[in-house]
């Protein structure tokens, strides 16, 4: 190994670099946990010391778990977050393929098309949404707010994955077409799984900004068997009063759920990232 | 079983015309090769034969059946690829049985057929292992057993040499020459290395931008081009051309093989010096700058010592020259 590549100070910054990162990241996260175990006269008077004997208190706990349903709220989030993820993903790929696979006219406007969404934000049309779910009599469901974000993360799917699927061997296709795969099994088959990387980078960031949304679960599914976790949370913010302790509580529960699925799909992520970079 | 026929097949990419009228008859158990240069239309020809690109025009037959608009998978062909295009996710076994699974034959016969394959091409050992953990050249071998396993009446072959390395390339040029002369079978080959295709062919097919240049067996080609395309394409070192002009010809330029001419003492027919010299033990290849004629190639057999800057006449026999017109048309 050389000494260019590999000296001791540029590392050293290098990882004080990262480290610096990690705990501007990992802060407002630390901040809430350890606050959610506190009671409430220590958070506001400590708010950053660790619970102690005298401070620790599971308080917003208790209050999370009494008031309000909360494991249904988590239901809610937990439905809608993967059912969501699974459209954006299957109809995102699908069109990936059809874009990137398929020469016919207006493809090229097509993939415009598709991915203009990724410009314009959909909280835009709020209204129209709105008139459109009452019109459907879809209000306080949860299928209005999984069609609202398969539509929400489809423009950055097809953007993405239509990129990787072009670099998927032509002849890998055409040796299933003269082998009689189906369109559908050399897509779901060969395809898919070459493309996983991408998928699970298309899954990560489509995935967050769902389970985080309070604008359209308000608006469009504020009825209390459709409440997600983070409106659910909202009940415990008053306009004059606030119920720190639940609502710290709250926020440490919902980072548990998108924490697992991140893990999930990180190792595919990280090789998502990274490919082509390492034969 | 296996007799293909091409009649007035043309493509269109858009308005870009890459296949113009293309007939070609290919004989059952014959090898036709398609060569030409990148970019002359010979692998969308292949697959256009495959059923993997649309006819714009004209017919595909095979034994007499129209399959201008069948799909691949049920024309009885089967094909190779040049970048093998194994399925990863599948072992060497189910990779090679997966066209017969997929046409839904029994279990047995899938089998058998895998093996009888897998003997043919040495590939017992590798039976359960995955694509990922084979050499380039066994992986170009799995692909090639992937086509015996269907038994199709056709094989199609597009450039499977070219991700090999030159002595590997060798080795399965002998292999798949062996194969043909074992299986009988019609194959299609598509290069643009001249050497596989002189070496492996029963016939020639030299494309360029889109059009049959000419069709014919290898020293057919070698020693009967028809046009200056042919004569420069096929054989290596290339053909010299020299301005008929110059010589006292009446046409507009003359070919001869490097090996036909002979370096002597000044004045031969052309003078010229020595510009670079290539021994290969077997052979020793002299490249000559001429005034009238540019640079030259003469192949001489065994080890000769020549050197660079040194001036020499040139002597050929004219019996051997090759006549062009203005078009590079052949005069005969």
């Amino acid at each position: 190994m050389s000494q260019t590549r590999h000296s001791p100070g540029r590392a050293i910054a290098a990882h004080a670099v990262l480290i610096v990162w990690t705990l501007i990241a990992l802060f407002p996260v630390f901040v809430t946990v350890v606050n959610s175990f506190k009671s409430k006269k220590a958070i506001f008077t400590q708010p950053l010391a660790l619970p102690g004997p005298e401070s620790f208190d599971l308080v917003g706990y208790r209050t999370v778990a009494n008031q309000g349903d909360f494991v249904a709220y988590f239901q809610n989030s937990l439905v809608v977050t993967c059912l969501s993820l699974f459209c954006v993903l299957l109809f995102g790929a699908m069109a990936a393929f059809a874009l990137s696979e398929y020469r016919f006219r207006g493809n090229t406007l097509m993939g415009l098309y598709l991915a203009l969404g990724i410009m314009i934000p959909i909280r835009l049309g709020t209204v129209a949404i709105l008139q459109m779910m009452v019109a459907t009599g879809l209000v306080n469901t949860l299928t209005a707010l999984v069609l609202v974000y398969t539509a929400q993360g489809l423009p950055l799917a097809v953007f993405i994955l239509s990129e990787f699927m072009r670099s998927v061997s032509d002849d890998l296709k055409n040796a299933g077409r003269i082998d009689g795969l189906s369109e559908y099994r050399i897509f779901f088959r060969l395809v898919l799984p070459l493309v996983r990387p991408a998928m699970a980078t298309v899954a990560v960031f489509t995935m967050i900004p769902i389970w985080n949304d309070l604008w359209f679960p308000l608006i469009l599914a504020p009825s209390e068997s459709t409440k997600t976790i983070t409106l659910g949370s909202q009940v415990f913010l008053g306009q004059f009063v606030s119920n720190w302790n639940a609502v710290l509580a709250a926020l440490s529960l919902a980072i548990l759920p998108v924490l697992v699925l991140y893990l999930i799909f990180s190792r595919q992520l990280i090789r998502g990232i990274t490919a082509g970079a390492v034969k | 079983m296996g007799q293909l026929s091409l009649s007035g097949v043309t493509k269109n990419f858009g308005p870009v015309e890459v296949i113009k009228g293309v007939d070609l008859g290919v004989a059952d158990g014959e090898f036709c090769v398609f060569v030409g240069p990148s970019g002359c239309g010979k692998s969308t020809l292949l697959r256009m034969i495959a059923g993997l690109e649309d006819v714009t025009g004209g017919t595909v037959a095979l034994d007499g059946r129209d399959i201008t608009d069948v799909p691949p998978a049920r024309r009885e062909i089967a094909m190779v690829f040049q970048s093998y295009a194994l399925y990863p996710h599948l072992t060497v076994r189910d990779n090679m049985g997966l066209a017969l699974k997929q046409a839904g034959r029994p279990r047995a016969e899938i089998r058998a057929a895998t093996e009888r394959a897998a003997a043919m091409l040495l590939l017992d050992a590798l039976l359960d292992r995955r694509p990922a953990e084979l050499s380039g050249g066994q992986r170009q071998r799995v692909a090639i057993g992937r086509a015996i396993v269907r038994r199709p009446k056709l094989f199609l072959f597009d450039e499977p040499l070219s991700n090999l390395d030159a002595a590997l390339r060798v080795q399965t040029r002998i292999e798949i020459a062996k194969l043909h002369r074992e299986l009988g079978a019609t194959m299609v080959y598509v290069t643009h290395d001249q050497i596989e295709a002189m070496t492996l062919a029963d016939k020639i097919v030299v494309l360029r931008a889109g059009q049959v240049e000419q069709i014919g067996a290898p020293m057919e080609l070698y020693n009967d081009p028809d046009n200056t395309f042919v004569a420069g394409f096929i054989g290596s070192p290339q053909m010299n051309f020299l301005k008929s002009g110059a010589l006292g010809l009446s046409s507009h330029s003359a070919g001869i093989r490097p090996e036909e001419l002979r370096l002597g003492d000044i004045p031969g027919a052309i003078s010229g010096t020595v510009s670079h010299v290539e021994r290969l033990g077997g052979e020793t290849l002299v490249y000559v700058h001429t005034e009238d004629h540019g640079l030259l190639t003469a192949r001489l057999f065994g080890e000769h010592n020549r050197a660079v800057g040194s001036e020499l006449g040139i002597t050929f026999d004219p019996a051997r020259l090759f006549h062009f017109d203005q078009a590079g048309r052949r005069l005969r």
